[in-house]
């Protein structure tokens, strides 16, 4: 029998490779034969995952996959379980008493489940950026070079170079690269959520959660933070959970549509969001619901 | 009001249902200006009677410092207010009591700072609801308890192990009152530690902290504030403490800073003399004023120390 999320996982690509395709035959219609696309290489995938925090069943066999280097939005009304989905990638709900998981979210290239993993390590490698700016009470400087130095990098030379990578990565570089040694609470809500962007990409994750990074931020703030995420786009595999469905169209290549703890809906962004396939996603994404 | 008949609602009644009548508007301001009033004098009696504590203490020093210069009282390094030949070294009195509120410190902040790490961070609830009782009654021990422990327990014991001790020491009331502040120190710090909210520290953990990196990197500096003035009040109470030093530290008004052996603190010197039989007016009588006037000087120090440090790390989160 034929695992069903492999199935889905070959599905997803084909559907990505086939809308690329359609934009490339555009083009040059009179091609026989289409460019020849990558496939898509993905960097982590749940199977049958489901999650408890004590009694209550929160997810129901969720199964995704995450495409390498594109940006994956998790959409779906409040308490559809979409933060708890994106909490399991960094086993966050371990901190807590009463969780229990079942099934898997497999780790590629080495093919391992971090369900089996110890949280410590499964979160050396995937980074966390939160609904409300957290900077810890240091200096914006020691905020960025805090995930290098619990990694181990203790060489200021290095460090340097790393924390004004990131902030240069996060935008904030040219706001703060003349008061790196101030408190980081002197940023404004906006930029303290950068600083917790840089802070979360200077260790160099294989993955960047985001959970609603914009909700607690003013749409000034809000649209920086957009751009900065278009411009990480292709370069680092980033999940957002976001209650904004314009902003999920807006920045993400993949949309993932949850309702009740269930995945509903998964596909190429685009596509989930002009031609849905479930009715429940169609109310949705139309306001009609949510 | 028409619309009721008066059989029911008398002209003298009030009530507030269809407008309150003007007796009762006037009755109720009338109470609150009371109310206020009475807070008020609460408040003011408080401030009332520190400025007349403050002011008794100035008053009652200023004959003294009329016959000693403070040159004098400040440099000279003996302290003999009875003796026939007085001097007046207020610091012999200072150096014990520094001496023995260092000990104490550097008791309390490893020992708190643990226990409230421990407690905080590490241990579960049903843990700490067994701790804290204990912390209380560590709490409500009497310090003449705690003087007469350090002076016939924990001196005989310690000279086992440095046979150099005297019988009279500051190390015994220092590492005694040491234990005396920790339930204070721990309890303000931990309180300040929960407060550091959880999305401080799952920030930390998402970065791939472990536990003790969490406390020692997240929450120790988001609640510094508060941890600062726990230490601090500690300090104010390890200098203010008497009974303790009055029992172990001996009466013996010895400069210098060697916890190995006997010295009058502030607190002890005033003890003894408040005691003693002297004459009203005496120089050595004033002199009780000038030591009272130094100790508060020191706490009221330490307490602007503290009110900084917490201006300086706020909690913002």
């Amino acid at each position: 029998m034929q695992n069903p999320t492999k199935t889905r996982v070959k599905l997803l690509m084909n559907e990505m490779t086939s809308s690329q395709h359609t934009s490339g035959a555009m083009r040059q219609q009179q091609d026989v034969q289409p460019e020849p696309t990558s496939a898509p290489v993905l960097r982590a995938e749940a199977r049958n995952l489901d999650f408890w925090y004590g009694a209550t069943h929160i997810l129901k066999s969720v199964s995704m996959a995450v495409v390498d280097c594109k940006v994956t939005a998790i959409i779906g009304p409040s308490g559809c379980g979409k933060s708890t989905l994106l909490r399991c990638f960094n086993r966050m709900h371990d901190l807590y008493p009463g969780n229990r998981y079942s099934g898997e979210i497999q780790l590629y290239p080495e093919d391992r489940n971090l369900i089996e993993m110890d949280p410590g390590m499964v979160r050396l490698r995937i980074g966390m950026v939160f609904q409300k700016p957290n900077p810890f009470s240091k200096s914006i400087f020691e905020n960025v070079a805090a995930g290098l130095r619990v990694r181990g990098v203790a060489d200021k030379r290095i460090l340097y170079e790393r924390v004004e990578q990131a902030l240069s990565g996060a935008a904030l570089w040219d706001e703060v690269k003349d008061r790196l040694h101030d408190s980081a609470y002197g940023l404004s809500g906006g930029q303290q959520q950068r600083l917790c962007i840089a802070r979360a990409l200077a260790p160099q994750p294989d993955i960047l959660l985001l959970d609603e990074p914009t909700s607690a931020l003013d749409p000034i703030a809000t649209a920086k933070i957009e751009d900065l995420l278009t411009v990480l786009r292709n370069t680092v595999t980033v999940i957002i959970v976001t209650h904004n469905m314009q902003q999920a169209a807006r920045i993400s290549d993949f949309t993932a549509y949850m309702h009740l703890g269930k995945l509903v809906e998964y596909g190429v962004t685009e596509k989930v969001f002009t031609t849905p396939q479930s009715p429940m996603t169609n109310d949705y994404i139309t306001g009609r619901f949510g | 009001m028409s619309s009721i008949p008066s059989s029911v609602v008398d002209a003298d009644s009030e009530c507030l249902i269809g407008g309150a009548s003007e007796a009762f508007l006037r009755r109720r301001a009338f109470w609150n200006r009371v109310a206020a009033w009475l807070l008020f004098a609460a408040a003011a009696a408080s401030v009332l009677v520190t400025i007349g504590i403050v002011y008794v203490l100035i008053r009652d020093s200023i004959p003294f410092f009329e016959q000693v210069p403070l040159s004098e009282f400040l440099t000279d390094t003996q302290w003999t207010p009875v003796f026939k030949n007085a001097h007046f070294g207020v610091m012999t009195l200072v150096s014990a009591t520094l001496t023995v509120a260092g000990i104490a410190l550097a008791v309390a902040i490893p020992a708190g700072l643990g226990l409230a790490i421990f407690l905080s961070e590490y241990a579960n609830p049903k843990l700490r609801e067994a701790v804290k009782p204990f912390l209380e009654l560590l709490e409500g021990v009497p310090t003449v308890v705690y003087g007469f422990f350090a002076l016939l327990f924990l001196t005989p014991m310690l000279q086992t192990v440095i046979p150099g001790l005297s019988g009279f020491n500051l190390l015994a009331p220092g590492l005694v009152m040491g234990i005396m502040i920790l339930p204070y120190t721990a309890s303000v710090s931990e309180d300040a530690m929960r407060s550091v909210p959880m999305g401080l520290r799952e920030a930390g953990y998402a970065l791939g902290f472990s536990r003790f990196r969490v406390a020692a990197q997240v929450v120790i500096p988001a609640a510094l504030s508060g941890i600062t003035a726990a230490f601090i009040l500690g300090m104010s109470r390890a200098v203010g403490e008497t009974m303790v030093v009055a029992i172990a530290a001996g009466q013996n008004p010895n400069f210098g800073f060697n916890p190995l052996e006997g010295a009058a603190t502030i607190t002890a010197y005033i003890v003894q003399m408040a005691m003693g039989d002297l004459p009203h007016g005496s120089i050595a009588y004033q002199s009780v004023f000038a030591a009272g006037l130094v100790l508060f000087l020191i706490t009221l120090l330490f307490n602007l120390i503290g009110f900084y440090l917490r201006r300086r790390f706020r909690e913002v989160y």
